[in-house]
């Protein structure tokens, strides 16, 4: 059967993953930059039309004044006399408002833009998702492809391995994996710690089915032909073996990747992932821990909206790959 | 039945040998891990590194590695299962009480999620093609988007807004003095979030499974004949279909528990539930390293155990397996 459909979600998905790779250029502002003088400022609004009912080509924002308040939490008065246009394409940014701060999604406690964090955060946990998949799924070929083609006692040794790695629900594995290392790190250490973590403690199933495939594909008449024909063993597993299990490889692949980042999202969440102030989604969300900002601000819920969109591309890719 | 028992005796030998193994393997990552309770403990200028030394001395932490093994396993057979140093008690009973309410916590979302996903799986498999089997796949898709996390945390703010629920915790304080009934309602009320996040995590994949084995049972064959002999389409289906479908659906039973535990770590976080969860990751903060062991230790167990329970179903469901005797198991074991 042909597979049907999986250009939509693909495509979808790697715009994601541009917007974020991008995000020095699309995020307006750094990740841990400040404005100290608008924290959980609320998202402004993009509008087109002035006040007389004239269309601009330029979109503009009206800024907000914060209202002098000694207790409670801040409040700010929308100003309408001073409309400020963006300006495209300045300074290296998609757009920017000269001298001022333009919070498209709002911003969080310390005052720090959403919109330029949930871009910086998403290459976080969108790319140690995935990384970490591809590092799962190539442990899996390697091992399960090793495993099911060698059999004896590199299959018994491999299998063992990954009972062991299944036998503990995975997101307790993952906590003993990361309780054992330093609490706090961040920027590439923390990066490549996520993608370590998520690959090393995910292996198991995808050696499992990737060794299954190569069980069957052994016994194949090629593969046997091959064989017999002289062809050495790295050679069969290599041009053999292995093109048999890309499909199985792919699918899984679909199935992992959001796993993976709803792993580091979870890790993020509970403060074990990258240390502030890098951004990450999950760490965004941990904001949402305290009651007052969870009953309050609702636009710190962007990644949360971000992470759903997500998954549920791959969601949709996973399922036309494996139709 | 010899088939059954000697298979379940198996999988014991099994199950145990494989908790062995984890128990090595967290204990050779212990190893490994920087920093410690007591380097924390350094920092305070109140306390002389002398006593700090003796301290971590007094818990044997200096010891070498297997000597700690050695000595872990000894207190496990005594019931202590280590020394936490954050709470300065042995690890047991801590856990023993975070355990039971991850297990209530847990176990009642297993039982709802599977009272729902059949019927629906079910009735989406047997209904297939028409609208509502395609409307539940599509709920099924949309709901498997939605993370524990954003559920989780969506679902507090609806109970922070409104009132309707309570936003954390087990009992209602002082409800130890209400009679039983009320607080038995008292702990049905804190166990609604929780369980709904849990349940809506659960579902999309028990819902695609009972589906998929429900709609391969009844495209076999002979449900095609016993249909063409007139047999009344409930009868068909309860009555034909579903022991066969049964099969596969245990064995999502065993893996269901495993996933179930995963999500309701964090759950337990965001939403206050006094389980395993939260222990470990206020172990994992305070670098607490037996109870983190025992942790781990617990959830591998309680999913060995579950998987096992589940192979037993099938061996009783499925005469087939447990007079195929040894060769099948083996297999199974290992697939």
């Amino acid at each position: 059967m042909p597979r049907r459909g999986w250009r939509w979600p693909l495509a979808a998905l790697i715009a994601f993953h541009v917007l974020v790779l991008g995000a020095g250029f699309f995020a307006p502002y750094a990740p841990a930059r400040q404005f100290r003088r608008f924290p959980f400022a609320p998202p402004m609004r993009l509008h087109w039309w002035g006040p007389r009912g004239h269309f601009h080509w330029r979109p503009f924002v009206y800024p907000w004044r914060p209202l002098a308040e000694r207790y409670g939490p801040p409040r700010y008065r929308l100003d309408a006399s001073h409309p400020l246009p963006l300006h495209f394409f300045r300074h290296g940014h998609l757009f920017a408002v000269p001298g001022r701060g333009v919070f498209l999604l709002g911003t969080d406690a310390l005052g720090r833009d959403e919109l330029s964090r949930l871009l910086y955060g998403g290459r976080l946990s969108l790319l140690a998702g995935l990384l970490g998949a591809g590092l799962a799924l190539s442990l899996g070929l390697v091992l399960g492809g090793a495993a099911g083609f060698m059999g004896g006692w590199t299959d018994a040794l491999v299998m063992r391995g990954a009972e062991l790695f299944l036998a503990l629900p995975w997101i307790y594995l993952l906590f003993a994996a990361r309780a054992f290392l330093p609490l706090s790190v961040s920027g590439a250490a923390a990066f490549l710690m996520l993608v370590a973590i998520l690959g090393l403690t995910g292996w198991g199933r995808p050696a499992r089915l990737i060794r299954g495939v190569a069980l069957a594909a052994r016994e194949r008449d090629y593969v046997r032909s091959a064989r017999g024909f002289g062809g050495s063993r790295w050679y069969v597993l290599r041009r053999h073996i292995w093109p048999e299990t890309y499909s199985v490889a792919l699918t899984q692949a679909a199935l992992l990747a959001p796993q993976f980042i709803l792993a580091e999202v979870a890790l993020g969440f509970l403060g074990l992932g990258a240390a502030p102030p890098t951004a990450s989604w999950g760490a965004m969300l941990a904001g949402l821990l305290k009651l007052y900002v969870l009953e309050s601000y609702a636009w710190l819920f962007a990644p949360a909206v971000a992470l759903v969109v997500v998954v549920l591309l791959y969601d949709w890719l996973a399922t036309s790959l494996a139709a | 039945m010899p088939g059954i028992v000697s298979s379940a005796l198996r999988r014991l030998l099994h199950g145990a040998l494989v908790l062995a193994a984890v128990s090595v393997l967290v204990f050779l990552l212990m190893q490994l891990a920087p920093g410690s309770y007591y380097a924390r403990m350094r920092l305070n200028p109140q306390l002389s590194p002398r006593t700090v030394a003796a301290l971590e001395a007094a818990q044997g932490m200096r010891a070498p590695l297997p000597v700690r093994y050695w000595r872990w396993l000894r207190s496990v057979a005594a019931g202590r299962w280590g020394y936490s140093f954050a709470y300065n008690a042995p690890v047991w009973p801590l856990v023993r009480t975070r355990v039971a309410h991850t297990l209530w916590l847990t176990l009642t979302a297993l039982l709802l999620a599977w009272m729902v996903a059949l019927p629906l799986g079910m009735w989406s498999a047997w209904r297939r093609g028409h609208w509502d089997s395609r409307a539940i796949a599509g709920g099924a898709s949309l709901l498997l988007a939605l993370p524990d996390v954003v559920l989780a945390l969506a679902l507090l703010a609806l109970a922070l807004r409104t009132g309707w629920f309570p936003v954390g915790g087990m009992h209602t304080l002082g409800s130890r003095h209400w009679d039983r009934w009320a607080q038995l309602r008292d702990f049905a009320w804190h166990l609604c979030l929780p369980v709904t996040v849990l349940v809506a995590g659960m579902l999309p994949t028990l819902v695609r499974h009972v589906r998929a084995a429900m709609a391969e049972a009844l495209d076999a064959p002979y449900i095609a004949a016993a249909r063409g002999h007139g047999i009344g389409e409930w009868r068909l289906v309860f009555g034909q279909a579903l022991p066969v479908a049964a099969n596969p659906m245990l064995s999502l039973l065993g893996l269901s528990f495993g996933a179930l535990l995963s999500g309701s770590l964090v759950v337990e976080v965001i939403l206050g539930w006094p389980g395993l969860g939260p222990l470990l990751w206020r172990a994992i903060l305070d670098r607490d390293p037996y109870v983190v062991v025992a942790a781990v230790m617990l959830s591998a167990a309680l999913l060995v155990g579950g998987n096992m329970l589940a192979d037993l179903g099938l061996a009783w469901t499925d005469p087939r397996l447990a007079t195929r005797g040894a060769a099948a198991a083996s297999r199974s074991e290992a697939p």
